[in-house]
């Protein structure tokens, strides 16, 4: 991460240039930009892509980063991973249409509030509904990459087993990376084996996975609006202070 | 004009009207703030200018709207690229809550139930462009759009027009808020797109 160019490079678009893509899920996957003037990023920060039509046209939307700054033969690369908004307009084409390395501008790292500095010790607990794992997963892998012993607690909100997004890796990271915990929330369809019926996220889940507010940790809730604003009013009405919960809310009212 | 994105067309712009660099027409009303959503009792709320010289002015909620009421029809602007026509408000002008404020100063920094701050140039409240906002659409204003009532400037991103407003403190020198301070551009004026700092 170290580089000679500080957050000069945030604040103008560069190219970027897809070098991999993951699927994730049916309806996410994850994109490898690489981005030679990468200056370096925050857990919890964001990029903004922009595309361009040939009639000049352009569209630009923000992702969040989804961890480190990886190392390639051509330079750094950053990770963000797309979730298809059905009838959105540039969410479809990143899943579908862009192409091994196709160029796109980014710009970037951007936010500078909803992060988590891996010197902080607090307990930390993280709340995701659906694509909102993102940034949270950027914390998680941080938390990993840093040695950090701070304790975290991570409830995951999906629709269904077959939508968690890093299924895998979670599983990994729970088994190896002593003192995260992760809990899900399943709202329409449960696994085999899980224990009670598929239902929206409430105080119920909050208070068993997460953190007591006399323990004082740091919150951060991300996902779409209304998951977001019924988790944080269960947090502050639990007795978090509502300095300590940091949110994000991505896309559409629900 | 940027490097062209193979095989991207974009969404069909037939009649689109015309909207700031970068934004898209949204019908929904999306929520975007740092935090849990603050709820303020009318009883206890309140609006307060306070001057450079220390004087303040003070609103109860009853006083507020004993005040001559606007009703804006405006456009509204969001940095994160979504754009509302023709939304309709009822609210204060600042320059009725002004009028009596003795001040010299350049700056306004508002700040909220809840703490988020963000400073705009004083004259930017002035000249029939900045309203204190409790209506929206002909009903109350909801708590996750601002309620009680919110700053409302639309000429400039809506990052400016604080949500739960609960005074302006009025400064000599410009003193970035909440979002500037993280990065976010120092006036934000949608139509030269002054998303971030050095836009
Ligand atoms: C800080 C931040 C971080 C984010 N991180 C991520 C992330 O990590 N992963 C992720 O997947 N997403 C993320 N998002 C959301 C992302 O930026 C996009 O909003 C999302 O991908 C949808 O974009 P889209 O162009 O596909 O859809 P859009 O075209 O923007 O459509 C979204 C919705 O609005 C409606 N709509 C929009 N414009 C029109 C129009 N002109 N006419 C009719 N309907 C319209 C659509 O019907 C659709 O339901 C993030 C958002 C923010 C603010």
């Amino acid at each position: 991460m170290a580089t000679s160019s500080p957050p000069r490079t945030a604040n103008r678009w560069q190219v970027g240039r897809l070098v991999e893509r993951r699927v994730e899920t049916p309806t996410a996957q994850t994109l490898v930009l690489e981005v030679p003037d990468w200056p370096g990023h925050l857990p919890g920060q964001h990029v903004d892509l922009r595309l361009t039509a040939p009639d000049g046209y352009q569209a630009a939307r923000s992702y969040s980063i989804a961890g480190p700054v990886v190392n390639g033969p051509g330079g750094p690369r950053i990770e963000v991973t797309v979730q298809r908004v059905h009838d959105g307009e540039v969410s479809p084409y990143l899943i579908d249409v862009f192409g091994d390395g196709d160029p796109v501008e980014v710009r970037g790292p951007l936010g500078g509030w909803f992060i988590w500095r891996p010197e902080e010790t607090a307990p930390v607990q993280l709340v995701a509904g659906g694509s909102g794992i993102v940034p949270l997963m950027a914390m998680i892998r941080a938390r990993r990459a840093t040695g950090s012993k701070a304790p975290f607690r991570l409830i995951y909100s999906v629709r269904t087993p077959g939508d968690v997004i890093y299924a895998d890796e979670l599983r990994r990271r729970v088994r190896d990376d002593f003192g995260l915990d992760i809990a899900y929330v399943y709202t329409r369809e449960a696994p085999e084996g899980w224990r009670g019926e598929p239902h929206r996220i409430g105080l119920a889940d909050v208070n068993t996975h997460g953190w007591p507010p006399d323990l004082e940790p740091l919150t951060y809730v991300c996902g779409p609006t209304a998951f977001v604003e019924t988790v944080a009013d269960l947090l502050v009405g639990w007795g978090h202070p509502s300095r300590r919960v940091k949110t994000e809310r991505f896309g559409p009212t629900g | 004009m940027g490097i062209v994105s193979p095989g991207f067309q974009g969404r069909p712009r037939t009649q689109e009207p015309a909207l700031p660099p970068g934004q898209y027409l949204t019908e929904d009303f999306p929520v975007l703030s740092a935090g849990p959503t603050p709820r303020v009792s009318l009883d206890t709320w309140e609006f307060v200018i306070a001057a450079e010289n220390g004087s303040e002015h003070r609103w109860s909620w009853q006083e507020l709207m004993a005040l001559p009421q606007e009703t804006p029809l405006v456009d509204i602007h969001c940095v994160t690229r979504w754009s509302k026509l023709g939304t309709t408000w009822q609210g204060v002008s600042l320059d009725t809550l002004l009028a009596n404020v003795d001040t010299g100063a350049h700056f306004a920094l508002a700040y909220s139930y809840g703490g988020y701050t963000t400073n705009l140039p004083l004259d930017d409240l002035r000249g029939g462009r900045a309203w204190v906002v409790h209506t929206f659409d002909g009903a109350p204003l909801h708590a996750e759009h601002g309620g009680p009532a919110r700053l409302l400037v639309p000429h400039l991103y809506f990052w400016k027009s604080a949500k739960w407003v609960r005074g302006l403190r009025l400064k000599t020198m410009d003193e970035p808020g909440f979002w500037e301070t993280a990065g976010y551009h120092d006036y934000g004026d949608p139509w030269r797109e002054q998303r971030y700092q050095g836009d």
